[in-house]
């Protein structure tokens, strides 16, 4: 009997067709009643891991700093990952608002009646994880498919690489406090990938501030950095006899570059072909 | 009065030995923790890193944070306020928005890069901190009302603050270059920021000394100072001059280090009461000496990674405060 009841139930389920439940990355189980139609999405990896799964039309809002691809730069911009506008995010009525741990409107959102999954991809198996999510919530069944591509454009990008380029010694700057990108950092998971070795490692932490005396000791082959954060680099005391600093081996990327590099979104695979290329034409 | 000259300058005696024993701790601390300079004699890379790094490094921290020690005590004389800082009349800011816009001038066009490139982020920072201040006393029409005056530094900072707010959230990539500027660092100061801050230094110093008897006339009262017959409007023009130019040194090389100037004058004053003048000079050494010794514990505490300097020198300077405060209150109750 009590079987035959639980069987009852899971057809009344499977019945209420395309009810969704995701599990998010605070842990809470949320119920979507159907794949939404409006989402909002306030992190720039986020936006572009949906438009890769196919779902950008079904997006009404972003922050301000997506930019990726160039359709979203004419949906409405509701504020930043760190300040969104709530009452222009409510004003889109979003059936499904994508956003990041560290944004402080989560409880207010909800509180307001919408649908909020939390999502906070930081490398490359948050990165798949998150694929995988959104893509449930998109009812795609395109995720494998797309995680496939990425890792398979990360792959060809390190193959494309000589055996000689291999082991480069790679300094990655993230801003001139001076903070490095180390090894468990996303863009140090792509260097890994790429065979390069990091000169910070992982057990200093994802992005630590590092003493500069410390970059002077390990002195890299190829410095990676921001064209904005890159000034005055060559001048920093007692780097100037370093063998990046003195045969010119640093990489500046621009602004659009950084943002493929430093976002664990679909374009890593174009960001591990930037760093390819960086540790191609400057690598010894 | 004697005994007090005399601790003064026992207090001056020790801060440049305790000063000069950092100096030569600070030369052996570094990436890999302590080591011996001599164990580097024979290792050139070691050699270079000593004498490039470690020592500028390690002197830089000292004069800047003698000049915000000496900034400190002149703001907390000029405007009879103990909570009086460096930063007061909007320095702090204009660093930080004139940094903010020559990030986000940088690529926007050829012509505007090459300006920054040609400026250099450290030129902006000094630039940005003249203007405000420049901004302060136009809006305080002058130096006369020592109330109008720290309003307008106020307003100033808070409007410069602003702005650059606006500029870094329009771009991720802004945002991540000025955190390192906000932060405060003195990893990066070379022998020719040393020099700069040196000469900057030793010309407010001498300013500061010769200008000291109006912050004690001042420290009477306005009408006791006018009447003891010095030009007050001159002086007081002078030492927002030494002000502004001690804080806007000490900001373009380190970037924003709080603390230093608010507790540098109140430690000095802890121990010994003095003129303004040995007030001044004492102040700049025991600022040297705070930010000094930060620096070393910033970069050692968890070598090869760095804490934030400013972090601690609020947690150094902070709790020594707070110790003596707590001692007297024990005192007066007993």
């Amino acid at each position: 009997m009590k079987n035959w009841l639980m069987l009852c139930v899971v057809a009344l389920c499977s019945l209420a067709a395309h009810a969704i439940d995701v599990v998010d990355d605070r842990g809470v189980t949320v119920h979507l009643p159907q794949p939404p139609k409006r989402i909002v999405s306030l992190l720039p990896s986020i936006t572009e891991t949906v438009c890769a799964l196919g779902g950008c039309s079904r997006l009404v809002g972003v922050d301000r700093y997506s930019n990726w691809p160039a359709s979203v730069r004419a949906l409405p911009q509701l504020g930043g990952g760190i300040d969104p506008n709530v009452e222009a995010v409510v004003a889109q009525k979003p059936d499904l608002v994508l956003l990041a741990k560290s944004s402080r409107v989560v409880e207010r959102l909800e509180s307001l009646g919408l649908k909020v999954i939390v999502l906070e991809p930081k490398n490359h198996a948050d990165m798949r994880r998150v694929l995988d999510k959104i893509g449930q919530v998109l009812g795609t069944g395109d995720a494998q498919r797309v995680w496939r591509e990425i890792d398979a454009s990360v792959s060809a990008a390190a193959q494309s690489l000589p055996a000689s380029v291999k082991n480069t010694r790679v300094y990655y700057e993230v801003n001139s406090g001076p903070y490095a990108a180390g090894e468990g950092s996303f863009m140090g998971e792509t260097l890994t990938r790429l065979g390069a070795k990091n000169i910070v490692p992982a057990a200093m932490g994802p992005f630590p501030k590092i003493n500069p005396e410390f970059v002077a000791r390990a002195n890299p082959d190829v410095i990676m950095v921001g064209e904005r954060s890159a000034q005055g680099l060559e001048q920093r005391p007692g780097w100037s006899s370093m063998r990046a600093v003195r045969d010119g081996r640093i990489c500046r990327f621009k602004a659009e570059d950084s943002d493929v590099l430093v976002r664990p979104g679909p374009r890593m695979g174009e960001a591990a072909r930037l760093m390819a290329n960086c540790l191609l034409s400057k690598a010894p | 009065m004697k005994t007090q000259r005399h601790r003064a300058r026992i207090l001056g005696g020790v801060v440049l030995g305790l000063s000069a024993a950092l100096l030569l701790l600070g030369a052996g601390v570094g990436s890999t923790g302590f080591e011996s300079v001599f164990a580097a004699r024979h290792d050139p890379v070691a050699l270079q890193i000593v004498w490039d790094i470690r020592l500028p490094r390690t002197l830089g921290a000292w004069l800047a944070g003698a000049l915000l020690g000496l900034a400190g005590a002149v703001a907390q004389g000029l405007f009879r306020n103990p909570l009086a800082d460096p930063y007061l009349l909007g320095s702090a800011s204009g660093a930080s928005m004139g940094v903010a816009i020559a990030l986000a001038l940088f690529g926007t066009s050829p012509s505007s890069t090459q300006w920054v490139v040609r400026v250099g982020l450290t030129g902006a920072a000094f630039i940005g901190a003249v203007v405000a201040v420049l901004l302060t006393l136009l809006l305080a029409r002058g130096v006369q009302q020592t109330l109008r005056l720290l309003l307008a530094g106020v307003i100033v900072g808070v409007v410069l603050g602003a702005i650059k707010d606006l500029i870094t959230i329009s771009s991720v990539d802004v945002l991540q270059a000025i955190v390192g500027f906000m932060l405060g660092s003195t990893a990066l100061v070379g022998w020719s920021a040393c020099a700069v801050m040196g000469v900057l230094a030793a010309v407010c110093l001498l300013l500061g000394w010769t200008l000291a008897p109006v912050l004690d006339g001042l420290a009477l009262g306005e009408a006791t100072a006018q009447s003891l017959g010095m030009p007050l409007g001159a002086m007081r023009a002078a030492l927002v001059a030494v002000l502004a130019l001690a804080t806007g040194a000490a900001v373009a090389q380190t970037g924003l280090i709080a603390f230093v100037g608010l507790a540098a004058p109140h430690l000095v004053r802890s121990v010994v009461k003095t003129t303004h003048a040995w007030l001044i000079v004492l102040s700049a050494g025991m600022g040297g000496l705070l930010l000094m010794a930060a620096d070393l514990g910033a970069r050692w505490l968890i070598a090869p990674q760095e804490l934030p300097v400013g972090v601690l020198t609020a947690v150094l300077g902070g709790s020594y405060l707070l110790w003596l405060m707590h001692r007297r209150s024990v005192r007066v109750s007993v």
